[in-house]
């Protein structure tokens, strides 16, 4: 995408300068990206470079130091993660996070019921049948293996109708959302289905483009592989 | 909702008439009151610990507020039963909502906080310095209202009314959600649930009841002290009648009281000592080996517990 084009649509999201310190340990040091209507965007960078936190700011899990986050045009940062569901936005988690206790189905259920976007009605048996977890739906989701689990988190974030999908690590095709942002190791799955990156290294971002441009870029080559200081 | 309906009919209505008749045929009335107000505690801390899962230590401390707040409100207003009931319920609820901040507080750290919390509420009362508001440590005497049959009528009311109140909790999107977020909080707000809300109905809901059925206990006995309804083991009794059973079931509760209340009846009150270190060591196993009771266990043989 050119500059000149996304200057002329506004952006779903934008992330705007986003702190957030653990201590004294700085995760985000001034992050700043943006979506595009129908979008697939890619964040890439190191271990520790604030890819997880980034989607914990914007899902809201907790609040950044400092630094916007818009949706629509509308700052979310200090809203609670119930109300941003309701808003369109949804999550998985690296490490699966059932409800271990309650069936497949409840899972699911609790989210539709509660989470949908605008009041919108979605078809939880769909769901669960297309992630192939149809016929586990009564049994307790602490029987299922680990990658069903993460299954089975993708199930509920789809059960709220999410216009925004925080993908983090889930390693398999990528579900239907209208707009994505997708944390992966895997460069090839990023490859094929993101239309952008972010490349991310000690909190803020050091390139924004295509993955072919990326592996051509001096900064990242040397993040990724080492090297000597290239800026 | 059919479910619902079946709990109703197979648990709730044969549990209320059993006690509602036992009256009749049973002449110690003391103990039958005393099985009535189990049960509602344990209920009551099947909600918060069972749907929620927060474990409060301190729960006998909305009892002693119930009784202190029908208590006070017959010395000083001469204010009939029935309405010192819901002044009762109103000072649990109050404490409840000045504990709230409580909740965010996990695990053990929640536990141990209701528990110091409830003892500075009994410390309160019982300062001899608030003898003309609360009779500090000498205690309440209620002969003016005493009235032992009306007071078990409305107790088995309660009951009746606490019941409901679990089988809605587990047939319901709203237990549903809580249970969601005993399992896991942090998802429980990704699947759209307001989870400082529901753990807060969940809490204030708990304390309403334990404040009910501790003003109809002040109203019972009529003549007690500080440290008769804000006794811990009242609490320890509560919980473990609820874990033995199982929480966030109907029956979990009712059958834990049945038979560990029993029990601690038919040879536990001439050596007590040893049933605190019995059901002390008890709760400590439950927790670490059968957190969901005894009753879930049947599950295995393909037995749905309500």
């Amino acid at each position: 995408m050119s500059p000149d084009q996304s200057a002329e649509k506004t952006p779903l999201l934008r992330v705007d300068k986003v702190v957030k310190r653990f201590g004294g340990f700085c995760a985000l040091d001034g992050a700043s990206f943006h979506l595009m209507p129908g979008e697939v965007l890619g964040l890439v960078g190191p271990n520790g470079s604030g890819k997880t936190t980034c989607i914990n700011i914007i899902s809201g899990i907790y609040p950044p130091d400092a630094g916007q986050v818009c949706w629509l045009g509308k700052r979310i940062e200090r809203l609670p993660s119930h109300k941003r569901v309701r808003l369109g936005i949804n999550r998985t988690f690296q490490v699966p996070q059932p409800f271990l206790a309650l069936t497949v189905r409840d899972n699911v259920d609790i989210a539709a019921t509660y989470g949908a976007a605008n009041g919108k009605q979605t078809d939880t048996d769909a769901i669960l049948a297309s992630l192939e977890l149809d016929t586990y739906r009564s049994r307790a989701a602490a029987d299922l293996n680990s990658s069903q689990q993460k299954m089975l988190d993708l199930a509920r974030a789809l059960a709220t109708a999410p216009r925004l999908l925080l993908v983090d690590e889930l390693a398999a095709g990528l579900p239907q959302a209208e707009l994505q942002l997708v944390v992966e190791h895997v460069m090839g799955f990023i490859a094929e289905v993101t239309d952008r990156v972010i490349v991310l290294n000690a909190g803020h971002e050091i390139f924004d483009g295509a993955l072919s441009e990326a592996v051509r870029d001096p900064q990242v080559v040397s993040v990724f592989l080492g090297g000597s200081d290239v800026c | 909702m059919r479910n619902g309906l079946r709990h109703l009919i197979f648990v709730l209505v044969p549990v209320v008439a059993a006690f509602a008749v036992l009256p009749w045929v049973y002449s110690n009335h003391l103990l039958l009151f005393n099985f009535v107000v189990f049960l509602v505690l344990a209920q009551g801390i099947n909600v918060i610990y069972g749907f929620t899962g927060y474990l409060p230590f301190g729960y006998v401390g909305f009892f002693g507020a119930g009784a202190y707040g029908f208590s006070l409100l017959v010395l000083h207003m001469h204010a009939p039963p029935l309405l010192a009931l819901v002044a009762g319920a109103l000072a649990a609820l109050i404490l409840g909502i000045i504990l709230t901040p409580l909740l965010r507080l996990e695990g053990a750290y929640f536990s141990i906080a209701s528990l110091a919390a409830s003892e500075v509420v009994a410390q309160i009362i019982s300062n001899p310095n608030l003898t003309n508001v609360t009779q500090g440590p000498y205690g309440i005497r209620l002969s003016g209202v005493y009235a032992p049959r009306f007071a078990y009528s409305v107790a088995v009311v309660i009951l009746a009314l606490t019941l409901l109140m679990v089988v809605y909790l587990r047939n319901s999107r709203f237990g549903l959600a809580l249970q969601a977020i005993r399992e896991n909080p942090v998802s429980a707000s990704m699947a759209g649930v307001d989870v400082v809300r529901g753990r807060t109905i969940a809490w204030l809901l708990s304390a309403l009841i334990a404040g009910l059925i501790g003003a109809v206990y002040a109203w019972y006995i009529s003549v007690f002290y500080p440290e008769t309804v804000f006794d811990l083991g009242m609490s320890i009794l509560a919980i473990v009648f609820a874990l033995f059973g199982g929480t966030a079931t109907i029956v979990g509760p009712i059958s834990g009281v049945a038979i560990l209340y029993g029990i601690y009846n038919g040879i536990g009150i001439a050596t007590p000592q040893y049933f605190q270190l019995i059901y002390g060591t008890l709760i400590m196993a439950l927790v670490s080996f059968l957190p969901n009771g005894v009753l879930p266990l049947l599950k295995r043989w393909g037995i749905n517990v309500p």
